[in-house]
């Protein structure tokens, strides 16, 4: 039912990708995502899907799982199109009563739709290929020269990681108060907005319920640990960067610099 | 009238890495009014089957027949179905959402859309045949103890009045005494009312007292379906696949052994103590 989406959810296999260094995924990621907004023709998404594909293949994650997560955006992705496709102005191809389709429309919605795609697909492949902990634990490393500006950076990844792994749990919750409210006659499908909406609180109580007592065991379980924040603390498995680590960095930034070439220079 | 399950099949996470046969060619027939143990260790299935019998849960192959219509046909009533069969799940009070306790057992019967008489003179039947007090019904669920939660949580299942009631770890989580209470009342209510019911358990203790047939699961599979004695006898075997047969059994055998002449297929303490006392005397 809700295991539709993957954001979030680690999938376990072992792979190049897998192995990398959460940075280098995290900077990957970034890369990615401003090379989308930096190429506007059709030579530069073949080559950022040419990319995308390769990393695909060799984070072994079958595909179906990077569609998977699509599911969520269709909403998102149908406005975006429907709106740069009607309400673009420029040269009009056809137009049905007062609605004009322009060509320049055509390409901002085929564009737009393609940016869409594969800024979700890309950010779902270092959510597939990186467990919440290294990601996190990354994305403190990279962000630790903040910590001289005073920026809370160890609590904000720690929140971070605790929100992140409660998202499956959370989810496997839901999944087991519907279908218990399911037996009970509950009908979650059916009626309008209103009626809708109303069927939730069966649904949305006990799940609060349970957020909260499991925040709660958790501050408690952590308390009783000692824990206090990130000062002098110390890692079990610090990141250290390997050989294929600055690999996989050269391979991102000739990536950006053919992008920037293809979008900016050539065309 | 009865539930039949034919070749039923469950594979969870299909056409990925991940997955999982959760139910392996189950054949079962449950007739009215039979009182059943599912035992099996956590991860073998018992959970996902009990959620096929009332159609939460879709077999990937094979079918289940209720009273004799497939319950996964298209134009099938799956709301008639689970009022028909009542599922309560582990730690039923997590459902609990209701402002008191009262109303949160109306929600159930409230879903099957009977008069407003009809929901509450049914709500307080259930909380009746619980064993909850007056006094507490319209206090707020969430101030109840750990027993009484579970209680009001089964009393909703209870007032939707299935036939067939099916219990997923009734007893997970409650001391002794709140797990034996909870477990003679359900003996009880099954003698009122003569209804079918099926306590899904790791354990051979809790179970062996009440049931008349045991259907142990391991590894998606049907393992042993027969009545408690029958099962037992098998208790080496129960111990390879992480489950026991009751200490009562074992006391026997080591009876036996020693040369007492008993009767090894004894199921509860009471037969036991006879068996022992006679045993002694006739020697």
């Amino acid at each position: 039912m809700l295991r539709d989406i993957t954001l979030g959810q680690y999938y376990q296999t072992d792979s190049v990708i897998h192995r990398l260094d959460p940075r280098v995924k995290l900077v990957a990621t970034l890369i990615f995502i401003i090379s989308l907004f930096l190429v506007d023709n059709f030579i530069g998404y073949a080559v950022a899907a040419l990319f995308l594909f390769m990393v695909i293949k060799l984070s072994k994650v079958p595909f179906k799982f990077m569609v998977r997560g699509m599911k969520a955006i269709v909403f998102l992705l149908l406005i975006a199109v429907v709106f740069n496709l009607f309400f673009t102005p420029g040269e009009v191809v056809f137009s049905v009563w007062k609605i004009k389709v322009t060509k320049e429309g055509i390409y901002l919605a085929a564009f737009m739709a393609i940016r869409l795609v594969f800024l979700i697909m890309g950010s779902s492949v270092m959510t597939l290929t990186t467990t919440p902990n290294q990601l996190t634990d990354g994305l403190e490393k990279l962000l630790s020269p903040l910590k001289k500006v005073k920026v809370p950076v160890h609590e904000i990844s720690m929140m971070m990681s605790i929100a992140l792994r409660f998202i499956p749990i959370l989810l496997e919750e839901t999944d087991k108060i519907m279908k218990a409210q399911i037996a009970r006659g509950a009908d979650f499908e059916s009626g309008n907005l209103i009626k809708k909406a109303k069927s939730l609180v069966p649904l949305l109580v006990p799940l609060f319920i349970s957020a909260f007592r499991r925040a709660n065991d958790l501050a408690t379980a952590m308390e009783a640990r000692c824990y206090r924040g990130g000062d002098f603390r110390t890692k079990m498995k610090p990141l250290i960067y390997q050989k294929r680590d600055r690999l996989a960095y050269l391979v991102c930034w000739g990536y950006l610099l053919l992008c920037i070439v293809i979008g900016k220079i050539l065309f | 009238m009865s539930i039949i399950l034919d070749h039923v099949n469950h594979i969870y996470e299909e056409d990925t890495a991940m997955a999982f046969p959760a139910l392996t060619d189950i054949n079962l027939v449950i007739p009215d009014g039979q009182f059943i143990g599912l035992i099996g260790h956590t991860g073998s299935g018992k959970s996902t089957l009990v959620q096929h019998l009332n159609g939460l849960l879709k077999p990937t192959s094979g079918a289940i027949y209720y009273n004799g219509a497939d319950i996964n046909d298209e134009d099938y009533n799956k709301k008639e179905l689970r009022s028909k069969v009542g599922l309560v799940f582990q730690y039923p009070e997590h459902q609990l959402f209701e402002i008191d306790v009262f109303s949160d057992v109306c929600f159930g019967p409230k879903n099957l859309g009977l008069s407003k008489k009809e929901v509450e003179l049914r709500a307080y039947a259930a909380l009746k045949q619980v064993g909850i007090e007056d006094e507490y019904f319209y206090q707020s669920p969430f101030d109840l103890s750990g027993g009484q939660k579970r209680r009001v949580a089964i009393a909703g299942v209870l007032a939707m009045k299935p036939e067939v009631l099916i219990l997923d770890e009734p007893t997970a989580g409650l001391d002794p005494k709140g797990r034996d209470e909870i477990l003679d009342q359900i003996a009880k209510l099954r003698e009122e009312t003569g209804m079918t019911v099926i306590l899904v358990s790791h354990s051979m203790e809790d179970v062996a007292k009440y049931v008349d047939r045991i259907i142990v699961m391991n590894k998606s599979r049907i393992l042993y379906d027969d009545e408690p004695r029958e099962v037992f006898k098998h208790y080496k075997e129960l111990e390879e696949v992480g489950l026991a047969a009751p200490q009562i059994t074992y006391i026997m055998q080591a009876l036996k052994q020693k040369g007492l002449s008993v009767d090894t297929d004894i199921t509860t303490i009471d037969e036991a103590k006879n068996a022992i006392l006679s045993a002694i005397r006739s020697k």
